[in-house]
């Protein structure tokens, strides 16, 4: 294993079964500190299973059994006394269709402070800051500052993909899972939310599921291929692009299924 | 990361972490006890039910008549007698409340006269059972001229039941997800190709439950009847399963119940509780059933 300076997560034959249905067999990976990673595959391989494993979300469904190790940030997170909530607030996950809270642009970015901290413990000064520092990175302030009241599924879903994001940086994560996040969007969404991850790339390690190989060719470091729950090619995007190793991921990049 | 200090003190317990834990811990707790605290008195009541029961339980007490001025024998009259009530008010009120609700949810546009009929609906199911007992007699006994009869008793209780079955009805359609419906109308189908090909093959099992559980109510009931057209005691054929006509009176097991507890002297004691078994065996058994095919059409449909 690399040090812990080096990769952000390990999984070391990770599976993963929906009731008797096997998602994941045997996922052996280690994504790189504060890269881009994406993942990409035909539809039902286990792109998002694989990302929601990365912060526990899957054990919301009793049926769900997972074995194996996910190594997070140096630490196996499913030692016994890992807390889940630390575990997702360093951890957090932005989804296919934008889900703002239905509360102002304000309360949902602070949303995460208020929840992790005494009421007491928090001034309005500091979460002024917190607000304005978020929607800065994201490259809402200028658009929204004199907007922070609106209420937030009014705006439009690129704002509201970028608010999404915003909503988790209070927290100080240093993971970012991505699925699909620009799915909703278009082109010029698009490419503000791929702006908005070169800006946050190095502060964050961030891994985005996507169905579009341009995106991934163009936006990431390093690309993972899976299909049907196992993990066929890891390499460079560049590499996994122009000189994949494994004849199927040519097949895949080439457009010939999936 | 020398700055985290070792990593294996990644994603410990923070002391706000922890206060959250145990709150979260404590509702659990409480959200569980209540749901048990639900539980208890049931198992409570048809336990003591039971125990008291005992004596008089057995074929025999459903299928035998009451005998000595009801003071001994069994409830057959009043087991028919609620089976008829039941079934007649349910087959009237549950074709025109699900026809009304499908109109409501599927048909009706949001304009004064439509939110005119959502008050009217509203308002009625909260109106006490004594007043409709009241209306049934006024209206169906006396200005419809059916006189005291199962006739006027089966559709007061199926007045009485209708706006909840609309309500209901209207809560199982309104789960059916628009996307279903958009997918419909773009093929061209008109509304009504729409409701029978998507909306109520997704939605049948909500409404079947919402219309079973008026059976419990329908079979409860005892104001509505008394005034209408139970009676305390008629004989008919013992095990006879079609002892009354439309126009006579009938006995029920609510009013049976009501009549051996308070109006007779020196009952046998455990019939009052035999009656009360049998009230509650057959709505539980109703129920039961819907429970089973609401899971059996569940598994059916999957989105
Ligand atoms: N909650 C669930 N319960 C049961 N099976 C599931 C569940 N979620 C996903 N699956 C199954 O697991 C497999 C992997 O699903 P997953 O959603 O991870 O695929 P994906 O690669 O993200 O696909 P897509 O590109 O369509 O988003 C699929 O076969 C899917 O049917
Ligand atoms: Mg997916």
């Amino acid at each position: 294993m690399s040090g812990p300076g080096e990769l952000s997560i390990i999984t070391r034959g990770l599976n993963l079964y929906y009731g008797a249905f096997q998602a994941l067999s045997d996922i052996s990976v280690g994504i790189r500190r504060g890269l881009i990673t994406s993942m990409i595959g035909p539809s039902g391989c286990g792109k998002t299973t694989l990302l929601r494993c990365f912060n526990r979300v899957n054990e919301r469904y009793d049926y769900v059994r997972t074995t194996g190790e996910i190594i997070v940030l140096g630490r196996n997170i499913y030692d016994p006394d890992v807390s889940l909530i630390e575990l997702r607030k360093s951890v957090g996950m932005v989804f296919q269709r934008p889900n703002p809270l239905p509360v102002s642009v304000y309360e949902n970015v602070v949303f995460g402070l208020r929840i992790h901290s005494d009421r007491s413990a928090l001034k309005r000064a500091d979460l002024d800051v917190a607000v304005e520092k978020a929607l800065t990175e994201v490259g809402l302030w200028k658009d929204l500052r004199d907007r922070l009241k609106v209420k937030a599924t009014t705006l439009q879903l690129e704002q509201q993909q970028k608010l999404c994001i915003a909503r988790l940086l209070p927290l100080k994560p240093e993971v970012i899972l991505m699925d699909e996040p620009c799915s909703a969007l278009d082109v010029e969404g698009t490419r503000g939310i791929e702006e908005l991850m070169f800006e946050l790339k190095g502060r964050y390690t961030i891994v985005i599921v996507t169905h579009n190989m341009a995106q991934a060719r163009r936006a990431s470091d390093e690309s993972i291929f899976m299909l049907m729950g196992k993990l066929v090619e890891h390499a460079p995007t560049e590499d996994l692009f122009l000189n994949p190793k494994n004849p199927k991921t040519l097949e895949y990049i080439e457009g010939r299924y999936g | 990361m020398a700055s985290t200090g070792p990593t294996t003190q990644r994603f410990a317990r923070t002391a706000q972490a922890a206060r959250s834990e145990r709150a979260q811990k404590v509702a659990k707790w409480v959200f569980g006890a209540m749901a048990l605290a639900m539980v208890a008195p049931l198992i409570g009541i048809v336990t003591y039910l039971l125990y008291r029961a005992w004596p008089s339980l057995g074929w025999e007490f459903l299928v035998d008549l009451p005998r000595k001025g009801m003071r001994e024998g069994g409830i057959w009259p009043a087991f028919v007698g609620t089976l008829y009530l039941v079934t007649i008010s349910l087959a009237v009120a549950a074709p025109i409340g699900v026809l009304a609700a499908i109109y409501l949810n599927e048909y009706a546009r949001d304009n004064w006269f439509n939110r005119l009929i959502n008050l009217a609906v509203i308002n009625l199911a909260g109106v006490p059972s004594i007043v409709h007992a009241l209306f049934g007699l006024g209206a169906f006994v006396y200005a419809a001229q059916f006189g005291f009869s199962i006739l006027s008793a089966s559709l007061t209780l199926a007045i009485m039941t209708l706006p909840v079955i609309i309500a209901s009805t209207r809560e199982a359609l309104a789960s059916v997800p628009r996307a279903f419906r958009e997918a419909c109308w773009n093929v061209g189908a008109t509304r009504w190709q729409t409701i029978r090909a998507v909306v109520l093959p997704n939605s049948i099992s909500g409404i079947l439950t919402g219309i079973i559980l008026q059976v419990s109510r329908a079979a409860g009931e005892t104001a509505p009847i008394m005034f209408t057209g139970a009676v305390f005691y008629k004989a008919v054929q013992r095990g006879d399963l079609f002892p009354y006509r439309l126009g006579d009176q009938c006995m029920a097991l609510s009013m049976h119940l009501y009549t051996v507890s308070t109006q007779v002297p020196n009952v046998k004691e455990s019939i009052p509780y035999a009656t009360a078994i049998v009230l509650l065996g057959s709505v539980l058994l109703v129920n039961a059933t819907a429970i089973a095919a609401r899971v059996f059409m569940r598994r059916r449909k999957r989105w």
